[in-house]
Protein backbone atom coordinates (compact mmCIF):
# COMPACT_ATOMS: atom_id res chain seq x y z
CA UNK A 1 0.00 0.00 0.00
CA UNK A 2 1.04 3.33 -0.41
CA UNK A 3 -0.10 5.64 2.10
CA UNK A 4 -2.91 8.07 2.32
CA UNK A 5 -1.28 11.46 0.53
CA UNK A 6 -3.29 14.76 0.29
CA UNK A 7 -3.42 15.74 -3.52
CA UNK A 8 -2.40 18.84 -4.83
CA UNK A 9 -5.85 19.81 -6.39
CA UNK A 10 -7.77 18.16 -3.75
CA UNK A 11 -8.77 15.00 -2.61
CA UNK A 12 -6.78 12.33 -0.43
CA UNK A 13 -5.13 9.20 -2.34
CA UNK A 14 -3.95 6.07 -1.64
CA UNK A 15 -2.57 3.23 -3.34
CA UNK A 16 -3.67 -0.62 -2.42
CA UNK A 17 -2.20 -4.07 -3.63
CA UNK A 18 -5.57 -5.53 -5.19
CA UNK A 19 -5.04 -8.13 -2.36
CA UNK A 20 -5.43 -5.68 0.11
CA UNK A 21 -8.63 -3.86 -1.55
CA UNK A 22 -9.89 -7.05 -1.73
CA UNK A 23 -9.53 -7.53 2.12
CA UNK A 24 -11.08 -3.95 2.81
CA UNK A 25 -13.88 -4.83 0.79
CA UNK A 26 -14.76 -8.05 1.98
CA UNK A 27 -14.45 -6.66 5.81
CA UNK A 28 -16.26 -3.42 4.96
CA UNK A 29 -19.05 -6.38 3.31
CA UNK A 30 -19.37 -8.30 6.28
CA UNK A 31 -19.91 -5.17 8.70
CA UNK A 32 -22.73 -4.02 6.09
CA UNK A 33 -24.06 -7.74 6.19
CA UNK A 34 -24.14 -7.74 10.15
CA UNK A 35 -25.98 -4.39 10.12
CA UNK A 36 -28.70 -5.75 8.16
CA UNK A 37 -28.86 -8.14 9.93
CA UNK A 38 -29.61 -6.55 12.70
CA UNK A 39 -32.27 -4.53 10.70
CA UNK A 40 -33.66 -7.87 9.12
CA UNK A 41 -32.77 -7.92 5.45
CA UNK A 42 -35.96 -5.72 3.83
CA UNK A 43 -35.78 -3.13 6.38
CA UNK A 44 -32.00 -2.26 5.59
CA UNK A 45 -32.94 0.09 2.79
CA UNK A 46 -35.86 1.56 4.82
CA UNK A 47 -37.13 4.63 4.46
CA UNK A 48 -34.94 7.50 5.99
CA UNK A 49 -37.76 9.58 7.26
CA UNK A 50 -39.02 6.48 9.04
CA UNK A 51 -35.88 5.62 10.20
CA UNK A 52 -35.38 9.28 11.67
CA UNK A 53 -38.56 9.24 13.26
CA UNK A 54 -37.55 6.02 14.82
CA UNK A 55 -40.50 4.18 13.91
CA UNK A 56 -40.54 0.39 15.33
CA UNK A 57 -36.57 0.69 15.99
CA UNK A 58 -35.41 -1.78 18.63
CA UNK A 59 -35.06 -0.85 22.08
CA UNK A 60 -33.24 -3.90 23.31
CA UNK A 61 -29.23 -3.88 22.79
CA UNK A 62 -28.55 -6.36 20.15
CA UNK A 63 -26.97 -9.84 21.29
CA UNK A 64 -23.91 -9.85 18.98
CA UNK A 65 -21.32 -8.77 20.79
CA UNK A 66 -19.99 -6.74 17.68
CA UNK A 67 -22.79 -5.35 17.40
CA UNK A 68 -22.98 -4.28 20.33
CA UNK A 69 -19.72 -2.33 20.11
CA UNK A 70 -21.04 -0.79 17.03
CA UNK A 71 -24.43 0.12 18.39
CA UNK A 72 -24.06 0.65 21.93
CA UNK A 73 -25.84 2.02 24.50
CA UNK A 74 -25.96 6.06 25.29
CA UNK A 75 -27.09 5.90 28.90
CA UNK A 76 -24.63 3.68 31.27
CA UNK A 77 -26.99 3.26 33.94
CA UNK A 78 -30.51 3.39 33.14
CA UNK A 79 -31.86 0.63 30.45
CA UNK A 80 -35.23 2.45 30.34
CA UNK A 81 -33.42 5.83 29.10
CA UNK A 82 -30.96 3.24 26.96
CA UNK A 83 -33.74 1.85 25.36
CA UNK A 84 -35.97 4.85 24.33
CA UNK A 85 -32.86 6.23 23.11
CA UNK A 86 -31.95 3.31 21.07
CA UNK A 87 -35.85 3.31 19.83
CA UNK A 88 -35.64 6.48 17.96
CA UNK A 89 -32.02 6.50 17.29
CA UNK A 90 -30.78 3.11 16.48
CA UNK A 91 -32.14 2.92 12.90
CA UNK A 92 -30.46 5.99 11.31
CA UNK A 93 -27.03 5.11 13.08
CA UNK A 94 -27.49 1.66 11.18
CA UNK A 95 -27.96 3.32 8.30
CA UNK A 96 -25.50 5.55 8.34
CA UNK A 97 -22.96 2.95 9.37
CA UNK A 98 -24.15 0.88 6.15
CA UNK A 99 -23.46 3.80 3.82
CA UNK A 100 -20.23 4.90 5.36
CA UNK A 101 -18.55 1.04 4.31
CA UNK A 102 -20.39 1.20 1.16
CA UNK A 103 -18.96 4.48 0.47
CA UNK A 104 -15.84 2.97 1.27
CA UNK A 105 -16.61 -0.33 -1.17
CA UNK A 106 -17.49 2.13 -3.70
CA UNK A 107 -14.33 3.84 -3.84
CA UNK A 108 -12.56 0.64 -4.21
CA UNK A 109 -14.46 -0.26 -7.28
CA UNK A 110 -13.98 3.48 -8.69
CA UNK A 111 -10.20 2.61 -7.94
CA UNK A 112 -10.67 -0.48 -10.52
CA UNK A 113 -11.31 -2.96 -7.41
CA UNK A 114 -13.57 -6.13 -9.59
CA UNK A 115 -14.91 -9.05 -7.89
CA UNK A 116 -15.05 -11.17 -10.43
CA UNK A 117 -12.11 -13.82 -10.98
CA UNK A 118 -9.77 -12.42 -13.87
CA UNK A 119 -7.84 -15.19 -16.25
CA UNK A 120 -4.53 -14.66 -15.44
CA UNK A 121 -3.57 -12.95 -18.44
CA UNK A 122 -5.89 -9.80 -17.75
CA UNK A 123 -4.55 -9.00 -14.66
CA UNK A 124 -1.04 -6.80 -15.71
CA UNK A 125 0.59 -4.51 -13.75
CA UNK A 126 -1.88 -1.88 -14.61
CA UNK A 127 -4.63 -4.27 -12.64
CA UNK A 128 -2.44 -5.30 -9.88
CA UNK A 129 -3.64 -1.82 -7.81
CA UNK A 130 -6.53 -0.06 -6.80
CA UNK A 131 -5.69 3.80 -6.14
CA UNK A 132 -8.73 5.80 -4.17
CA UNK A 133 -9.01 9.59 -4.27
CA UNK A 134 -11.22 10.43 -1.86
CA UNK A 135 -13.43 13.53 -1.72
CA UNK A 136 -14.44 15.29 1.74
CA UNK A 137 -17.64 13.18 2.52
CA UNK A 138 -15.88 9.61 0.94
CA UNK A 139 -12.67 10.80 3.77
CA UNK A 140 -15.35 11.28 6.26
CA UNK A 141 -17.29 8.04 5.77
CA UNK A 142 -13.55 6.20 5.26
CA UNK A 143 -12.34 7.31 8.59
CA UNK A 144 -16.23 6.01 10.17
CA UNK A 145 -16.19 2.57 8.06
CA UNK A 146 -12.33 1.82 9.16
CA UNK A 147 -13.47 2.22 12.43
CA UNK A 148 -15.80 0.16 12.36
CA UNK A 149 -14.16 -2.91 10.39
CA UNK A 150 -11.36 -2.17 13.54
CA UNK A 151 -14.04 -2.22 16.56
CA UNK A 152 -15.57 -5.73 14.65
CA UNK A 153 -12.42 -7.15 14.49
CA UNK A 154 -11.15 -6.14 17.88
CA UNK A 155 -14.42 -7.75 19.41
CA UNK A 156 -13.52 -10.80 17.63
CA UNK A 157 -9.99 -11.23 18.63
CA UNK A 158 -11.44 -10.23 21.99
CA UNK A 159 -9.08 -7.11 22.57
CA UNK A 160 -10.70 -5.29 25.47
CA UNK A 161 -7.69 -3.89 27.08
CA UNK A 162 -4.64 -2.16 25.56
CA UNK A 163 -3.08 -5.36 26.64
CA UNK A 164 -5.07 -7.90 24.72
CA UNK A 165 -4.09 -5.83 21.32
CA UNK A 166 -0.38 -6.20 22.24
CA UNK A 167 -1.31 -10.67 23.54
CA UNK A 168 -2.91 -11.21 20.53
CA UNK A 169 -0.48 -10.14 18.30
CA UNK A 170 2.15 -12.97 19.61
CA UNK A 171 -0.74 -15.80 19.88
CA UNK A 172 0.79 -19.03 18.86
CA UNK A 173 -2.59 -19.79 17.20
CA UNK A 174 -1.95 -18.76 13.58
CA UNK A 175 -5.60 -17.75 12.28
CA UNK A 176 -5.50 -15.18 15.21
CA UNK A 177 -2.12 -13.94 14.83
CA UNK A 178 -3.26 -13.34 10.92
CA UNK A 179 -5.95 -11.40 12.34
CA UNK A 180 -3.74 -9.64 14.26
CA UNK A 181 -1.95 -8.64 11.45
CA UNK A 182 -4.72 -7.29 9.70
CA UNK A 183 -6.13 -5.40 12.55
CA UNK A 184 -3.04 -3.63 13.13
CA UNK A 185 -2.64 -3.12 8.99
CA UNK A 186 -6.21 -1.42 9.22
CA UNK A 187 -4.87 0.65 12.24
CA UNK A 188 -2.04 2.01 9.61
CA UNK A 189 -4.10 2.67 6.78
CA UNK A 190 -6.47 4.80 9.59
CA UNK A 191 -2.99 6.28 10.77
CA UNK A 192 -2.07 6.86 7.12
CA UNK A 193 -6.08 8.70 6.61
CA UNK A 194 -6.06 10.98 9.29
CA UNK A 195 -2.43 12.12 9.61
CA UNK A 196 -2.85 13.29 5.40
CA UNK A 197 -5.53 15.41 6.87
CA UNK A 198 -3.75 17.80 8.64
CA UNK B 1 -43.01 70.18 34.26
CA UNK B 2 -43.29 66.42 35.19
CA UNK B 3 -41.20 64.65 37.26
CA UNK B 4 -40.00 61.48 35.76
CA UNK B 5 -42.14 58.19 37.35
CA UNK B 6 -39.57 55.92 38.80
CA UNK B 7 -39.77 52.51 36.63
CA UNK B 8 -40.31 49.36 38.53
CA UNK B 9 -37.10 47.30 36.96
CA UNK B 10 -38.06 43.24 36.93
CA UNK B 11 -36.49 40.85 38.81
CA UNK B 12 -34.31 38.58 36.48
CA UNK B 13 -35.97 35.39 36.59
CA UNK B 14 -33.49 33.16 38.43
CA UNK B 15 -35.47 29.79 38.03
CA UNK B 16 -35.31 29.75 33.90
CA UNK B 17 -31.34 30.31 34.19
CA UNK B 18 -30.93 27.43 36.32
CA UNK B 19 -33.09 25.53 34.08
CA UNK B 20 -30.81 26.26 31.04
CA UNK B 21 -27.70 25.67 32.78
CA UNK B 22 -29.27 22.04 33.69
CA UNK B 23 -26.32 20.15 33.22
CA UNK B 24 -25.81 16.49 31.16
CA UNK B 25 -22.54 15.22 29.97
CA UNK B 26 -21.34 13.90 26.78
CA UNK B 27 -18.71 11.40 28.20
CA UNK B 28 -16.22 9.61 25.76
CA UNK B 29 -14.95 6.76 27.25
CA UNK B 30 -11.37 4.63 26.68
CA UNK B 31 -11.03 1.59 24.64
CA UNK B 32 -8.34 -0.16 22.87
CA UNK B 33 -9.24 0.22 19.61
CA UNK B 34 -9.01 3.93 18.58
CA UNK B 35 -6.10 5.72 17.11
CA UNK B 36 -5.48 8.25 19.69
CA UNK B 37 -4.82 10.85 16.67
CA UNK B 38 -7.99 9.67 14.96
CA UNK B 39 -10.10 10.48 18.70
CA UNK B 40 -8.00 13.67 18.33
CA UNK B 41 -9.18 14.18 15.27
CA UNK B 42 -12.98 13.76 16.13
CA UNK B 43 -12.79 16.48 18.86
CA UNK B 44 -11.63 19.03 16.72
CA UNK B 45 -13.45 17.95 13.72
CA UNK B 46 -16.63 17.57 15.16
CA UNK B 47 -16.95 19.86 18.49
CA UNK B 48 -14.57 22.58 16.72
CA UNK B 49 -11.86 21.97 19.68
CA UNK B 50 -8.56 23.56 19.07
CA UNK B 51 -5.33 21.41 18.52
CA UNK B 52 -4.53 21.54 22.30
CA UNK B 53 -7.96 21.01 23.39
CA UNK B 54 -8.80 18.03 21.21
CA UNK B 55 -5.47 16.78 22.23
CA UNK B 56 -6.00 17.31 26.01
CA UNK B 57 -9.29 15.55 26.09
CA UNK B 58 -7.73 12.57 23.97
CA UNK B 59 -5.07 12.18 26.66
CA UNK B 60 -7.66 12.50 29.82
CA UNK B 61 -9.67 9.37 27.44
CA UNK B 62 -6.31 7.36 27.66
CA UNK B 63 -4.95 8.27 30.53
CA UNK B 64 -8.13 8.26 32.63
CA UNK B 65 -10.62 6.00 30.81
CA UNK B 66 -13.11 8.81 30.42
CA UNK B 67 -14.01 12.30 30.19
CA UNK B 68 -16.64 15.16 29.27
CA UNK B 69 -16.29 16.45 25.76
CA UNK B 70 -19.20 18.65 26.22
CA UNK B 71 -22.06 19.20 28.36
CA UNK B 72 -25.68 21.57 28.05
CA UNK B 73 -28.87 20.44 27.38
CA UNK B 74 -30.06 16.09 27.03
CA UNK B 75 -30.92 16.77 23.59
CA UNK B 76 -27.93 18.37 22.78
CA UNK B 77 -26.27 15.62 24.54
CA UNK B 78 -28.15 13.11 22.52
CA UNK B 79 -27.24 14.04 19.42
CA UNK B 80 -23.82 14.27 20.46
CA UNK B 81 -23.56 11.05 22.05
CA UNK B 82 -25.33 9.77 18.60
CA UNK B 83 -22.30 11.22 16.28
CA UNK B 84 -19.42 9.92 18.47
CA UNK B 85 -21.45 6.27 18.03
CA UNK B 86 -21.32 6.99 14.11
CA UNK B 87 -17.51 7.62 14.59
CA UNK B 88 -16.69 4.23 16.62
CA UNK B 89 -16.21 6.19 19.78
CA UNK B 90 -18.03 4.69 22.75
CA UNK B 91 -19.53 7.42 24.18
CA UNK B 92 -22.66 7.91 26.60
CA UNK B 93 -24.54 10.82 28.95
CA UNK B 94 -25.41 11.42 31.84
CA UNK B 95 -26.54 14.23 34.34
CA UNK B 96 -23.22 16.29 35.69
CA UNK B 97 -24.09 15.38 38.88
CA UNK B 98 -24.73 11.66 38.23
Amino acid sequence: MKPFKKRRRGGISATFEIGEAHLLANLAGQVVELLRDRNGAEESDADPLAAQLGMGGPSLPPEDPVLQRLLPDAYRDDPDDAGEFRRFTERSLTSAKVLNAETLIGSLVDGGLTFGELPDELTGDEGDRVEVELDADEVQAWLRALTDVRLSLAVRLGIETDDDAFHVAQSEDAAIAAMSDIFDWLGYVQETLVSALD
Amino acid sequence: MSTPTPVEIAEPDVSSVVELEDPWVTIVWNDPVNLMSYVAYVFRNYFGYTDEKAHELMLEVHNDGRTVVSSGRREQMERHVQAMHEYGLWATLERQDA
